[in-house]
């Protein structure tokens, strides 16, 4: 059948494309939902991303966060209607390295379609059922699971520990991924003390889970962590890992999450006196999505924290919706989620 | 119950080609007709298709129909008519015959030849002929309507904001039109070339749905072209 497909063609200029999709093939048809908008999508719809990358990458159909349900399916393996999350990556074939960081592997709405599109043709294994969210929250699943990937991966790495989880950790970042990532990481470790540094008061006060907030320029000079995330990226990328090295501990982990379009200065210095384990983590595999929707679906308590990031839910009826709810995600506090209508 | 009517009666004389009828050239190397059936395959409201053919195709239609879908159990292949009514008609009858179709079974009836037709379409039809019995597809009029009676100069121009352009689908209940089709006399059957203006003519309310400029039909060659730059697919020049 003829798909319709919304992409993003130059800065602020979405255009339909259309494409052709078989019933026979063995991918499954999901009709998309809510889809929710990231940074990501925000920095290529502006035109913040340098030239030459939207000159290889554009026409593309932005969003990689979506949830959907299943209209078509020959496999068998789901049945008509069920709900499901969209995953993001399309893994590669180089087994040597996990789905998501393999060279070969390739991202929706990076170097392929994201999930704008009227229908979306998509294998088995890059959907996840889900029964007990809102379809609002469904929808940004994908941040869950990269909170998720991150704080497993961080586990991983630290737990010869023997300290039952009491840890003091630091939490750079107010916006929606360090929410997230505190609330996973609370979660997974109840009986370590959480502090979140930031920049909003206003959005500092949402915290309400964790045991300290601070403003990034009240946080007291000789304050200590174990370890610590950095959730912000952006411009200010390098100024807040080099503020986490001044408070972080010797031999602790630094959690990088934050994507930075420049290159950072980075004091290397205190990294190698403090021997210091720097740690990236940003693209969730099919294991951390399984791991989020059950985390999701079955704590009602994480659901309801999640809803408080819904800043507004658009309906997207036509083409000129998408600007209305690009425009909206570039001035709101969290996540501003597509009614998928059209 | 839902029921997609796909009417494809006809024999492309418009086409300028007399190989094969229209619905059957294809787009992106797939029968149109096959591009058209496939979004209603995907509709998760419809329960079964109906597919209405010129007899002369009924072969061909049926060898796509194994061709293109593993599981055929929801289509049927049925022959037209004289005219895209009396196809509508027969598709009425094969959906009481072959699916039981109740009272009010939504017939959602759609041309072959536009393929770009969306979910959004389908679904707000079939929300729309069940909350008021029948609808018809439609957008606004971008260009201004002239109306002439002697074709040499102008009666009348309508209020452009007034004019809408008529598409499909044009959904009803099957027992309503039945009863409309059965009430027409034999000369407005051959007057009447679209299915809601027998109920406009009967007095019903027929609802608005909106369409959408890419859900054109493909009666000229100028709007095979058309689709074909649409999707890229210039290969049967």
């Amino acid at each position: 059948m003829i798909n319709t497909l919304y992409k993003l063609t130059a800065p602020l200029t979405i255009e339909t494309f259309y494409e052709n999709i078989d019933c026979n093939s063995e991918n499954l048809i999901v009709r998309p939902e809510m889809l929710s908008i990231c940074k990501a999508d925000i920095r290529y719809y502006f035109g913040m991303r340098n030239a030459e990358v939207l000159n290889e990458r554009l026409p593309m159909a932005l969003i990689h966060e979506a949830c959907g349900r299943v209209v078509y399916d020959m496999t068998g393996k789901f049945s008509v209607g069920e709900k499901v999350v969209l995953l993001p990556n399309i893994p590669g074939k180089n087994l040597k390295y996990q789905e998501n960081y393999r060279q070969d592997s390739l991202f929706r709405s990076s170097k392929a379609d994201g999930f704008m599109q009227e229908l979306v043709c998509i294998p088995q294994l890059q959907l996840v059922r889900y029964e007990n969210m809102d379809y609002e929250i469904a929808a940004f699943t994908e941040s869950v699971s990269v909170a998720v990937h991150a704080v497993e991966t961080y586990l991983k790495k630290t737990d010869e520990r023997n300290d039952g989880g009491k840890r003091k950790i630091g939490i750079w970042g107010s916006g929606a991924m360090g929410y997230i990532v505190s609330c996973i990481l609370k979660y997974y470790l109840p009986l370590s003390e959480i502090t979140v540094i930031g920049r909003s008061k206003a959005k500092l006060d949402m915290f309400s889970f964790v045991n300290y907030v601070y403003s990034e320029n009240e946080l007291p000079s000789d304050m200590e962590f174990d370890d610590c995330f950095e959730c912000v990226g952006g411009a200010s990328s390098g100024i807040v890992i080099n503020h986490i090295i001044n408070h972080i501990l010797p031999e602790g982990v630094l959690m990088l999450l934050g994507v930075s379009e420049e290159p950072v200065s980075i004091n290397t210095r205190m990294v190698l006196e403090k021997g210091l384990i720097l740690l990236g983590r940003s693209r969730s595999g099919r294991d951390d999505f399984i791991k989020a929707v059950d985390i999701l679906d079955s704590h009602e308590n994480i659901r309801m924290r999640m809803k408080n990031l819904i800043s507004e839910v658009v309906k997207i009826n036509e083409v000129n919706d998408m600007h209305r709810a690009f425009n909206e995600s570039k001035i709101a506090d969290y996540k501003v989620i597509l009614n998928w209508k059209i | 119950m839902v029921i997609a009517g796909i009417v494809a009666g006809g024999t492309g004389i418009r086409m300028g080609q007399n190989i094969r009828p229209k619905q059957f050239i294809e787009l992106m190397g797939k029968p149109i007709i096959i591009h058209t059936i496939e979004k209603f395959m995907v509709c998760p409201d419809i329960d079964y298709i109906i597919v209405g053919t010129h007899p002369d195709w009924l072969n061909l239609m049926n060898d796509l129909s194994g061709k293109y879908f593993r599981d055929t159990k929801k289509i049927c292949i049925t022959p037209g008519g004289m005219n895209r009514n009396e196809t509508i008609k027969n598709i009425a009858v094969a959906a009481r015959e072959k699916y039981s179709a109740e009272d009010d079974t939504i017939l959602v009836t759609h041309d072959a030849v536009r393929p770009f037709l969306s979910l959004r379409i389908i679904q707000e039809n079939v929300q729309a002929a069940r909350e008021y019995g029948v609808c018809d597809t439609v957008i606004e009029a971008t260009d201004t309507i002239v109306r002439s009676e002697n074709q040499n100069f102008i009666t009348d121009i309508p209020v452009r904001k007034e004019m809408y352009q008529g598409q499909t689908p044009q959904s009803f209940k099957i027992k309503l039109f039945e009863e409309v089709y059965a009430g027409m006399t034999e000369e407005e059957l051959n007057i009447v070339t679209d299915a809601c203006k027998l109920f406009y003519l009967r007095n019903y309310k027929v609802r608005l749905v909106k369409g959408d400029v890419a859900n054109f039909k493909i009666t000229y060659p100028f709007d095979l072209k058309m689709a074909q730059l649409m999707v890229g697919d210039l290969a049967n020049d």
